[in-house]
């Protein structure tokens, strides 16, 4: 890449510094601290951060983390790629993954959904990946069909190729004002957010993956590649079947390879060179990671709003295998817990259930309420106590994950 | 219709305003009936379908701007909601759909939209969004504890002579005037948002016994109270 101007050179560099700082205070894994530092000093560092790499910007409510590390193993194959992998995926996070990785030809990054306009008129990346949009932290976030709104404008008159999953209305209706569109079947889990016409408002007709307006010819686009959940493979463009097995579990995970597959062929990448690669990824940071303590084998889903649980619950292990849910309603959350009652519990019933976490009183109430048998756990030692050795799942949304995480000395 | 000796609760379109675990409020009736021998049939209309006219509790949740505009207008042309409530029906409408009940709200832009007109409220845009928990105490008449909940909106909501204040604000907005949501007859409105019914079990109560009448059977309130205390505590002054 070309030589950065001195004052972005320096700006990065300091950046830098604060990144290495903040781990050695153990403030964090100091991929946002490095970043602000940056940020401060020179706003245009971004866009020069990002000119001259081949970008592709990966944006959704659920999966950002883990399809950006998919694509990013994948285009390994080509070169050097920087990435956010630690989840950073506002600017300043941007800002601080680049430039610890100035060299690199490639950069692939997550991209916060509210973020997404801005970070695409910043680098003019070249690609887009979008998979779905749902309710999420409705105390802080904007308005999800506000949001596909700045998307539509964001990428209007662009020449940014966008693969966009057309099985989400909103996410179809959001990405299709761009010019390039390779459109995936990827599925979608949760409908309780598109139930209406984007466009028009009127009601949309479903029929498994497909759907389209009643009053208007909004409909789904006509997807190129095509995920079949069943029989957990992947149908390219040239009607070549690609069987997954992938070690990373779940439907919503074949979505996200799906997305992936298509974006590395864009890159000239065949399926079966990039799903070597896929294959190789097992955990995200610290998601699916199992750990062993004290016979227990634990392993950790996170969760943080309602369509991330119904994908937590795919994966489950069936019963007897007994599961911790830990909700915490810190500000990274969403102080407002009412999205516990957009999620269906009662797939636990048959299984041991143990409750905790800071809003677990919430849990509580809401699995009485559906009648799902539950044992209150003060702290997740507890519940690590009360279950018999062998395995456990845990799902926990965002702050009730890092704790449990940290309570592992970070080493998951 | 339905049978003669169910509870019918109907559930007025999921489809658009039930952004914020509205659900709750449906799933607290129907439980809260059932655990008392009372059985329950649930119709949720969506906002293609006709309102029926033959429900017992009606519930309406809240949403986003645009399918607040939705709703009100299809609410509009339909007159099952407002024949049911002739009929007697009784009804919660929460932060959106309690907007929508009133002669007029805030569009997206804070353009005056015109509401279903069953309550007399008139609602416009606030200054800023009031987002938090809530406390309320509510009006002595109803006979119900200390309201507890979470709002989110830019609403502010204007009584007019022909309903009452629900409640009066302890922590947080509600209408913007000191007081929280309002009633009339039986229907209540209020700001907050989402599974009100959850941390608020007298309301649910209140609801029933408009309808099945005034000896409700005691059941076990042990996790409404347990969160219920906490959540008061946690912010009570
Ligand atoms: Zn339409």
């Amino acid at each position: 890449m070309t030589q950065l101007p001195l004052r972005a050179q320096l700006a990065a560099t300091l950046g830098r510094t604060a990144a290495t700082l903040s781990r050695m205070t153990g403030r964090g894994d100091g991929s946002v601290i490095g970043g602000r530092v940056g940020l401060v000093l020179e706003p245009d560092l971004l866009r020069k951060l990002a000119k001259d790499r081949k970008l592709v910007l990966v944006s959704a409510t659920n999966g950002k983390t883990t399809t950006t590390r998919l694509i990013v193993s994948a285009l390994q194959e080509l070169g050097d790629v920087a990435s956010n992998a630690f989840g950073a995926n506002m600017p300043a996070g941007h800002v601080s993954a680049l430039a610890q990785d100035k060299h690199a030809p490639y950069a692939v990054l997550e991209v916060d959904e509210k973020y997404l306009p801005e970070v695409i008129d910043t680098t003019g990346a070249g690609v887009v990946v979008l998979m779905n949009l749902s309710r999420d932290q409705m105390d802080r976030a904007a308005e999800i069909w506000l949001l596909a709104q700045k998307w539509r404008r964001a990428l209007a008159g662009k020449n940014t190729h966008v693969i966009a999953n057309a099985d989400d209305p909103l996410v179809a209706w959001g990405a299709s004002t761009a010019q390039h569109v390779t459109w995936v079947s990827g599925g979608q889990r949760w409908r309780e957010d598109s139930w209406c016409c984007p466009e028009c408002g009127g009601p949309l007709d479903r029929k498994d993956n497909d759907w389209a307006c009643r009053e208007c010819a909004f409909r789904r686009p006509q997807p190129t590649w095509w995920l079949d959940e069943q029989n957990d493979l992947v149908i390219d463009p040239y009607g070549q079947r690609w069987p997954l097995h992938l070690q990373l579990p779940g439907r919503a995970n074949a979505s996200n390879a799906a997305m992936a597959l298509a974006t590395a062929a864009l890159f000239g990448l065949a399926p079966s060179t990039a799903l070597d690669r896929l294959r190789q990824v097992k955990s995200v940071a610290g998601r699916y990671t199992t750990v062993e303590r004290d016979g227990r084998v634990i392993r950790l889903l996170l969760a943080k709003n309602p369509a991330g649980w119904l994908e937590a619950f795919d994966v489950l292990d069936p019963p007897p295998v007994p599961v911790i849910l830990s909700v915490n309603a810190q500000g990274p959350d969403g102080r407002d817990t009412s999205w516990l009652w957009d999620v269906d519990y009662r797939v636990l019933r048959g299984r041991p259930v143990y409750v905790t976490g800071e809003r677990r009183l919430d849990l509580a109430l809401r699995l009485d309420v559906a009648q799902v048998p539950f044992q209150l756990a003060e702290h997740i030692g507890d519940a690590f106590a009360a279950v018999p050795p062998g395995k456990v799942d845990v799902i926990a949304n965002y702050t009730a994950f890092q704790q449990i995480r940290a309570e592992f000395g970070r080493a998951v | 219709m339905p049978s003669d000796n169910a509870l019918s609760i109907v559930w007025i379109y999921p489809d658009l305003l039930s952004t914020y675990g509205d659900q709750g409020n449906v799933l607290v009736l129907e439980e809260r009936a059932r655990r008392r021998g009372i059985p329950v049939q649930t119709v949720h209309v969506r906002s293609s379908d006709p309102v029926p006219e033959y429900g017992h509790i009606y519930l309406i949740g809240g949403g986003e701007d645009r399918p607040q505009i939705l709703g009100a207008q299809r609410l509009k042309r339909d007159p099952g909601l407002r024949r049911a409530l002739d009929r007697g029906a009784a009804m919660l409408a929460v932060c959106a759909g309690y907007q929508i009940m009133g002669s007029v709200f805030g569009g997206e832009e804070g353009q005056p939209v015109e509401g279903v007109g069953i309550l007399d409220i008139s609602s416009g845009r606030g200054q800023g969004r009031a987002v938090g928990e809530l406390v309320a105490e509510t009006a002595p008449e109803l006979g119900v504890p200390t309201l507890t909940g979470f709002e989110n909106h830019m609403g502010v909501t204007h009584l007019g002579p022909g309903v009452r204040p629900l409640s009066r604000t302890v922590v947080g907005t509600g209408n913007g005037d000191g007081t929280e949501g309002c009633y009339a007859g039986k229907v209540i409105g209020t700001y907050l948002h989402g599974p009100a019914l959850a941390r608020n079990p007298g309301l649910a109560d209140l609801l029933l016994r408009w309808i099945v009448g005034p000896e409700l059977p005691p059941i076990d309130d042990t996790w409404h109270e347990r969160l219920r205390a906490e959540r008061l505590a946690a912010v009570r002054p």
